[in-house]
């Protein structure tokens, strides 16, 4: 596996609009194994998506968050064949980046 | 209009239960069996109980019962949960066995575009081969050790068949060989069989009680359910194949589940297969 | 199997420079540059708000005062969720000049789920998939303009998002 992130950035002129979805576990650290002991907290903080070296869209995540946890905005100023940069990082500190180009 | 479909619906019923009575009969006493007029009263019970349900969208199980339901599974499509699996599923179909061989050397057309064609009947070992259980005898053929039937690698295998074979119409054969009319006699047997603490049938969820509420979830319909197999199942947050729906179907109504593809699991899923012919492959699905 | 195992030390050396930015931190000594996801001094992550149990003190420890009600807000959710694990929640509005989208479940362990910063020239919409532990209210907070505007809605939850 490559990536934990994937990303669809589709451009209709002036509008940019990206779904991402990425892998990660997103434990609240208010479940139970089947063991009945708790799954300790582990989710994404913070996904952060740069278009020309500008943060265009910011997700501040808690635990409530679904597991493989998806999001979709849109925003202007970008035009195809641009790169989106597309980063995170968890509570355990663990992060993954990627570059998506816009299509 | 209403008068018609209520006749359709009595007739339905009655065949339905004729159908039901007549697999209770002791084995022998129903003298012939035709699973061409079985698939075609089953699909036909489907239509008339739910006219408003286009054929092909039966596939979609609960979603296609309910409005609401349906426009939070189209939210989903957009960015599928069950995307990572498909992926993962895709590299490993293409990577080669230790020997250098691929799973693409043990299917026909390199295993691209051909789940429909699951389960077959094997005349030469007298018994079904569904796809799981064919992934895994190519795994053991090439000297890896088999997979777990129910998630995971299997889904994920399963899943990327199922992908290259969408919309293809269910296509499952019943050789001229009295063994495969017997696979799938006893398939439909078990399948319209009380057994477990709750005493339910399969057909007691999936055919009498399609789109009503058992607890919190919403029943598919038994036609097309295994059309979108594997799946990715909020219940289970991840993904779950065949085996693992029938394992897990027994564990529900308080019954002891068989092994994944012991020879009864495969027969129904012949049965169940073959009654759903004509109707496309969607897997992987997404279900609540 | 060779690429296997690069995958994984890959992904091992990613945690460990991860552990190391938060070591970092916890020293309070974390250099702007140390990594782009910690860059600007405003896209820090509220850890404040989402220690909050309650949708009041979440909001106030965000925004640091209370919403009012707005039919420009208009927040699409279901009736019932399929399964409280994976719940869809869109928002649009019509308001100008947002700064901030942020959702939250009356009835979760921590209200806050997510909260969203728009910047200029982003579009104040927003899509995601949200846990629900039981039926609730979903709380969507918009700031537009400096000041702060709230709608909320029940969704009905048969299948608990909070469950094995």
């Amino acid at each position: 596996m490559a990536s934990t992130i994937r990303v669809r950035a589709t451009s209709s002129g002036e509008t940019t609009e990206v779904q991402a979805l990425i892998q990660h576990p997103m434990d609240s650290g208010f479940v139970k194994d089947s063991k009945g002991e708790i799954i300790p907290p582990h989710f994404i903080q913070q996904l952060i998506f740069e278009h020309d070296g500008k943060n265009v869209f910011t997700a501040d995540w808690g635990g409530g968050v679904s597991k493989d946890p998806y999001v979709k905005f849109a925003f202007k100023g970008a035009k195809k064949g641009d790169e989106l940069k597309i980063s995170w990082i968890d509570n355990k500190g663990a992060t993954d980046t990627t570059t998506a180009k816009i299509q | 209009m209403k008068l018609r479909s209520a006749i359709y619906l009595a007739s339905a019923a009655l065949a339905l239960a004729a159908l039901t009575l007549a697999s209770t009969l002791p084995s022998g006493a129903a003298d012939k069996v035709d699973p061409a007029a079985d698939a075609k009263a089953f699909r036909k019970f489907f239509t008339d109980k739910f006219p408003k349900v286009k054929l092909e969208d039966f596939v979609n199980g609960p979603y296609s019962m309910n409005e609401d339901l349906y426009r939070q599974w189209q939210e989903k499509e957009q960015f599928p949960p069950y995307e990572f699996s498909l992926e993962m599923g895709k590299e490993m179909f293409s990577k080669p066995f230790k020997n250098g061989k691929t799973y693409a050397d043990c299917f026909p057309n390199g295993g691209i575009g051909i789940r429909q064609n699951y389960p077959y009947f094997d005349e030469k070992e007298g018994k079904v081969i569904t796809l799981e259980l064919a992934l895994n005898r190519c795994r053991e053929a090439n000297g890896e050790p088999p997979y777990s039937y129910v998630k995971d690698e299997m889904a994920a295998l399963t899943a990327y068949m199922a992908f290259t074979s969408r919309g293809k119409p269910m296509d499952i054969k019943i050789p001229n060989d009295p063994r495969a009319l017997e696979a799938y006699e006893k398939g439909k047997e078990y399948f319209y069989t009380r057994r477990g603490q709750l005493n339910f049938s399969c057909a007691t969820c999936h055919v009498q009680s399609p789109g009503e509420r058992i607890r919190a979830e919403i029943l598919a319909p038994a036609l097309g359910i295994v059309n979108a197999m594997p799946i990715y199942r909020s219940e289970w947050s991840g993904m779950g194949t065949t085996s693992r729906r029938f394992t897990t179907c027994n564990s529900q109504i308080r019954a002891v589940p068989l092994s994944p593809q012991d020879d009864e699991y495969r027969n129904v899923e012949y049965y169940l297969s073959y009654v759903s012919n004509g109707l496309p492959i969607s897997g992987p699905g997404a279900r609540p | 199997m060779s690429t296997m195992a690069n995958d994984f030390s890959a992904t091992r050396r990613l945690i460990l420079k991860g552990a190391g930015v938060l070591t970092l931190i916890g020293l309070g000594i974390v250099p702007l540059d140390v990594t782009k996801v910690l860059a600007a001094a405003n896209d820090k992550y509220p850890e404040e708000a989402f220690k909050a149990k309650s949708e009041a003190d979440a909001i106030k420890a965000l925004y640091g005062k209370t919403p009012e009600p707005s039919d420009k807000v208009k927040m699409d959710a279901p009736e019932i969720a399929e399964n409280g694990a994976v719940v869809p929640i869109s928002v649009t509005t019509t308001l100008a000049d947002v700064t901030s989208i942020s959702f939250l479940v009356s009835e979760n362990p921590v209200a806050l789920v997510a909260s969203y910063k728009i910047p200029a020239g982003t579009l104040p919409n927003v899509a995601n998939r949200i846990k629900m532990a039981r039926t609730s209210n979903v709380v969507v907070v918009v700031e537009a303009g400096g000041k702060l505007y709230g709608v909320s809605k029940e969704v009905k939850v048969t299948v608990g998002g909070c469950g094995g």
